[in-house]
């Protein structure tokens, strides 16, 4: 135990080294430990985002993907009861053409025949006439039995 | 048989023998002209060995410093920031305040001790022999009169100078963060007090007294638990290295026990400097 001069070196010699280490070695790597320590809880933090966002992202096409099945099925069933509604409508539609069509033809049917028939009347009158005209040129006087010609004709 | 015994001895005494040098009337002289020079001598085997050791404690840390990125760190790095790692982590778990000392105080202290400490496994004759043999062909010594001791942790006044620093700070950062008051106040109002004025002013020596020893305590303790283990330990190397053949697989038994003590003394010499400090800077009362 002699404590001499020594102390007094090792003393500057220990303020010197700890002032170097305080100024030029401690800063710059704790700042390099500290700044990559953030550098991976931002990593990681961003990390676990993403595969929040690409969960919810997974569960949102689902969902859609569902919704648009539905839509489609939907308008296929809306298709299918207006093509049966259309059909419907023109099987009516053509029924009631027909109808009408044959009604007509009917009618037209019966003024034809009216009308032939009103013909053939005058047609078969005049006939009658003419041949009782020519009956009766010879035995009787056209004007005096007029009137039975006439009910003859009304009876046709 | 006796002149083996003074042999033995003397080669004792002269492993611990540190070189001195020292300036006289006639100049600088060295060792033995030094016997009687009192405090104005200088160890200059631990001055060189001490400094030189810091040098390249700051010098692989500085060169990390200057390469470190905050990306993928290289293996070197990964060393050098392990070390900063424990050291930061005890200080930030034992000192709670803010201060850019302690923790580069901390390091310093770990990194530096333990290469001191580190010269302690050097095979105890190579480097003293060495400089025996240096002395002798390049300065004409005697061989015997040239001294090395190459363990500065072994030299107490290596230990106290570090122990000296650790309690320049401790009151420094008592006075600091407490005020004169404060710091005077806790060396003299406790450990006993009283609500009596009169029984306090009895009480108040008795405190001082108490607290003083208590203070100076620390770093005598700090300064002697290392030089202790150390010179224990490097004087349990000599003596092995004087029993002849049998002493390899002794040395080796010795030296890897005296790993641990190397790096536990470094690290028990940090971490009291960081608990000394934090209870400084704690009102504690």
């Amino acid at each position: 135990m002699n404590l001499n001069a020594t102390l007094i070196g090792e003393l500057i010699a220990f303020t010197v080294f700890v002032l170097f280490c305080m100024k030029y070695v401690w800063p710059p790597l704790n700042g390099a430990i500290e700044a990559r320590q953030k550098k991976i809880e931002d990593g990681l933090a961003a990390s676990d985002k993403a595969e929040k966002d690409l969960e919810l992202a997974r569960e949102k096409a689902a969902e859609e993907l569902k919704e648009a099945k539905t839509q489609a099925a939907e308008i296929i069933e809306q298709a299918k009861k207006r093509a049966t509604l259309i059909v419907d409508e023109e099987t009516t539609r053509g029924q009631q053409e027909r109808e009408k069509i044959i009604a007509q033809g009917h009618s037209e049917i019966e003024s034809e025949r009216n009308r032939v028939k009103e013909e053939l009347r005058q047609q078969v009158a005049t006939l009658a006439v003419v041949g009782a005209e020519k009956i009766l040129e010879r035995e009787i006087d056209q004007a005096a039995h007029s009137d039975i010609v006439e009910k003859l004709v009304a009876e046709l | 048989m006796a002149a083996e015994e003074v042999t033995l001895s003397s080669h004792i005494q002269h492993h611990l023998t540190n070189a001195k040098m020292c300036s006289t009337d006639a100049g600088l002289a060295f060792n033995k002209a030094c016997a009687d020079s009192g405090f104005w001598t200088w160890h200059i085997d631990t001055l060189a060995w001490s400094i030189g050791l810091g040098l390249i404690f700051l010098w692989i840390f500085r060169s990390a410093a200057k390469k470190s990125t905050t990306g993928v760190p290289g293996k070197f790095q990964c060393f050098i920031e392990m070390v900063v790692e424990l050291v930061g982590d005890n200080v930030r778990d034992t000192y709670h305040g803010n201060s850019k000392l302690i923790a580069p105080l901390a390091l310093t202290i770990f990194v530096w001790v333990f290469l001191m400490n580190l010269m302690d496994l050097v095979p105890v004759d190579f480097l003293p022999a060495f400089a025996g043999f240096v002395g002798e062909q390049a300065f004409g010594m005697d061989p015997h009169d040239v001294y090395m001791k190459i363990v500065p942790t072994t030299d107490v006044n290596m230990t106290a100078a570090l122990a000296l620093g650790v309690f320049i700070l401790m009151i420094g950062y008592s006075i600091r963060i407490k005020g004169l008051g404060g710091f005077i106040g806790e060396l003299t109002l406790h450990p006993f007090s009283s609500k009596n004025k009169l029984v306090m002013v009895i009480l108040i020596p008795c405190n001082l007294l108490l607290e003083t020893i208590a203070l100076v305590a620390k770093p005598f303790s700090l300064a002697l638990r290392l030089f202790g283990n150390l010179y224990a330990g490097e004087m349990i190397f000599i003596l092995i290295g004087a029993i002849g053949l049998m002493q390899l697989p002794l040395h080796f038994v010795w030296a890897v026990f005296h790993i641990m003590v190397i790096v536990l003394q470094a690290f028990v010499f940090m971490m009291l400097t960081i608990v000394y400090l934090s209870m400084a800077s704690t009102k504690s009362h």
